[in-house]
C-alpha cells in the first residue's frame, strides 16, 4: 500500500483536507462548530497554560502504510529531520526546564540520527518517550538492538496495539503486523520493559478499529492484560486510548465508508467539556521534521503553522509561544469526545 | 423509500419524555444504574444486550450495541459468540415444545 502522497491522492494536500474538515461537508451537518462550543464554555480562544511536552516529529518515514495513520506516513516518505533541526531542539531545550520530550513520526527510529539526538536528549536529564510502533524492532537486523539501547537510555516506549488479536490489528496496520508486534513485545519485555520493578516503562496505545469511539480506557487496559498475559505470556504498563482524529487517512477512510458523518455527529455529540479544558495542545509544542512550530501534531499534518511571531524552532520561545492563541478547527473534537484523548491517552 | 424503521430515530429516543416526562426520566435513570460497572463488567452486560436485541429483533438496539460492544473492545468472535447464545437459546425454547409435541402425539396415539 502506498501513502497518499505517493498515490497521488487528492487528500495528500493539507488544503484539500481543511475544505473537507470545515467546509459544506460539516456544515450540512448542522453542527456547532468546534470554536462556539469552545466559546460557550469560555475557552475561546484556547490559550496554552504551560509547554510540559515537548513533541519531536522525527519525520514521516515508517516501515508501517497504516490505515488510519494521520502523518499520512510510510516507507515512500522520505521527509525526515536533519541533524541540524535535532541540534535547534537540544538548543532550545537547552534554554527551557521542559521535562519531557516525546519523540515520534513515521517510525523515529528509521531517521539516521536517531540514536545520537537520543543521547544529546538524555545529557539534558529531560524524561524521554519514544512512539515505538514495535514492528520496526524487528524489521531489520539493526533495530534488533533498540530493546538494549532504550533501556540504556531510560527511555519511556509507547506503543501502538490497537487490538489484542490478528485479525483487527493487522486489518488496520497491515499484514503480519501482529505477529511482528508480539515478537516485539517480547524483546521488549525480555529486557525488563513494562515488567514490574524494572522502573522500565511499556505503554501501549489502544485506537479504535474504525468509525466509533474507544471505550472506557480502565475497562479495555483490563482486558489486554489479560488476553496478553494469557496467550503470549507478555506484560506492559498502561493503555491509552485515543480517539481517531478525522484527517488524512483517517478521513480518507470515513469518506470511502460513508462514516464521515455520523462520526462527526458522534464526536459533537460527546463533546466534553472537562476534556475541552484539559486538551493536550495547552501543554504540549509539536515540532516538524523540518523545524516549524505546531499546537499539536494533527495541526502539523494540516500544515497549520502556530499563530504566533515564533514559528520555527530556531527561533524558540517559550514566553511568546505561550501567549499564542491555539488554533482549533473541525477535527479538535476528536481530543474532546467522551473522555478526552490525547497523545497521553484519556484525559478526564 | 419510506419504512417503519428509520435509523434516525435511535437518536430520538431521548425525547420520549415529550409525551410522559416522569416515566422517561425513571426509565432512563433505571437503564443507567443497569449498564454500570457491577457485579458484571459494563463490558458484558454489553455483550449481554446485543445477544437480547437478536432475541427481540430490534434494529435500534443492534446498532446501538453493536457500537456499544465494538467501543467496549470486544471482538468480532466475541460478539458472534453472544448471537449464537441467542440464536441456541430461540432454537432451543423452540425445540423444547417439540415435547409438549410428543406427548400430545403419544397421547393421541395407538
Amino acid at each position: 500500500m502506498k501513502s497518499l502522497k505517493a498515490s497521488g491522492h487528492v487528500l495528500a494536500s493539507s488544503a484539500a483536507q481543511l475544505d473537507l474538515i470545515e467546509g459544506d461537508n460539516f456544515g450540512k451537518l448542522g453542527l456547532p462548530s468546534f470554536h462556539e462550543q469552545l466559546g460557550q464554555i469560555g475557552l475561546f480562544p484556547l490559550k496554552p497554560t504551560q509547554i510540559d511536552i515537548f513533541q519531536v516529529n522525527m519525520g514521516k518515514m515508517c516501515n508501517q502504510v497504516c490505515q488510519h495513520c494521520h502523518v499520512d506516513a510510510g516507507p515512500d516518505r522520505k521527509e525526515i529531520m536533519t541533524r541540524e533541526t535535532m541540534q535547534q531542539c537540544l538548543d532550545a531545550l537547552a534554554q527551557t526546564t521542559i521535562p519531557t520530550v516525546d519523540l515520534t513520526g513515521g517510525a523515529p527510529e528509521m531517521n539516521p540520527d536517531f540514536r545520537w539526538f537520543v543521547t544529546e536528549l538524555t545529557k539534558l536529564g529531560r524524561h524521554v518517550i519514544v512512539r515505538c510502533n514495535l514492528t520496526i524492532i524487528v524489521a531489520n537486523p539493526k533495530y534488533h538492538d533498540l530493546p538494549e539501547f532504550f533501556r540504556d537510555n531510560n527511555i519511556e516506549v509507547v506503543s501502538s496495539l490497537p487490538f489484542y488479536n490478528a485479525d483487527k490489528t493487522d486489518r488496520q496496520r497491515g499484514k503480519g503486523v501482529f505477529a511482528d508486534s508480539i515478537r516485539a513485545m517480547k524483546m521488549l519485555n525480555d529486557v525488563g520493559y513494562g515488567v514490574a520493578g524494572t522502573g522500565l516503562i511499556l505503554n501501549l496505545v489502544y485506537n479504535p478499529n474504525g468509525a466509533f469511539l474507544p471505550g472506557s480506557q480502565e475497562s479495555l487496559k483490563r482486558q489486554f492484560k489479560r488476553v496478553l498475559n494469557d496467550e503470549f505470556n507478555l506484560t506492559f504498563n498502561d493503555l491509552y486510548a485515543i480517539t481517531n482524529i478525522p484527517v488524512s487517512r483517517f478521513l480518507d477512510y470515513l469518506l470511502k465508508s460513508g462514516n464521515y458523518d455520523g462520526y462527526m455527529e458522534k464526536l459533537v455529540n460527546a463533546f466534553n467539556p472537562g476534556a475541552a479544558a484539559g486538551v493536550m495542545c495547552r501543554n504540549t509544542i509539536s515540532i516538524g521534521w523540518d523545524g516549524q512550530l505546531y499546537d499539536c501534531d494533527f495541526n502539523q499534518m494540516l500544515d497549520l503553522t502556530v499563530a504566533s511571531p515564533v514559528a520555527h524552532i530556531r527561533d524558540f520561545n517559550a514566553d511568546i509561544l505561550n501567549q499564542r492563541a491555539i488554533i482549533v478547527n473541525e477535527h479538535c473534537y476528536a481530543c474532546t469526545a467522551g473522555a478526552g484523548s490525547s497523545c497521553g491517552g484519556s484525559t478526564v | 423509500m419510506q419504512t417503519y424503521y428509520d435509523p434516525a430515530d435511535l437518536k430520538k429516543f431521548g425525547k420520549i419524555g415529550e409525551f410522559q416526562k416522569e416515566f422517561a426520566d425513571k426509565f432512563f435513570a433505571y437503564y443507567g444504574a443497569v449498564f454500570a460497572e457491577g457485579a458484571l463488567t459494563a463490558r458484558e452486560k454489553s455483550l449481554i444486550a446485543l445477544a437480547v436485541s437478536h432475541t427481540v429483533q430490534c434494529p435500534y438496539c443492534i446498532d446501538a450495541y453493536t457500537s456499544d460492544t465494538l467501543e467496549k473492545g470486544c471482538s468480532e468472535q466475541e460478539m458472534m459468540e453472544a448471537v449464537h447464545v441467542a440464536a441456541a437459546i430461540r432454537g432451543g425454547a423452540t425445540l423444547v415444545h417439540g415435547v409438549q409435541m410428543m406427548n400430545k402425539a403419544k397421547e393421541l396415539s395407538m
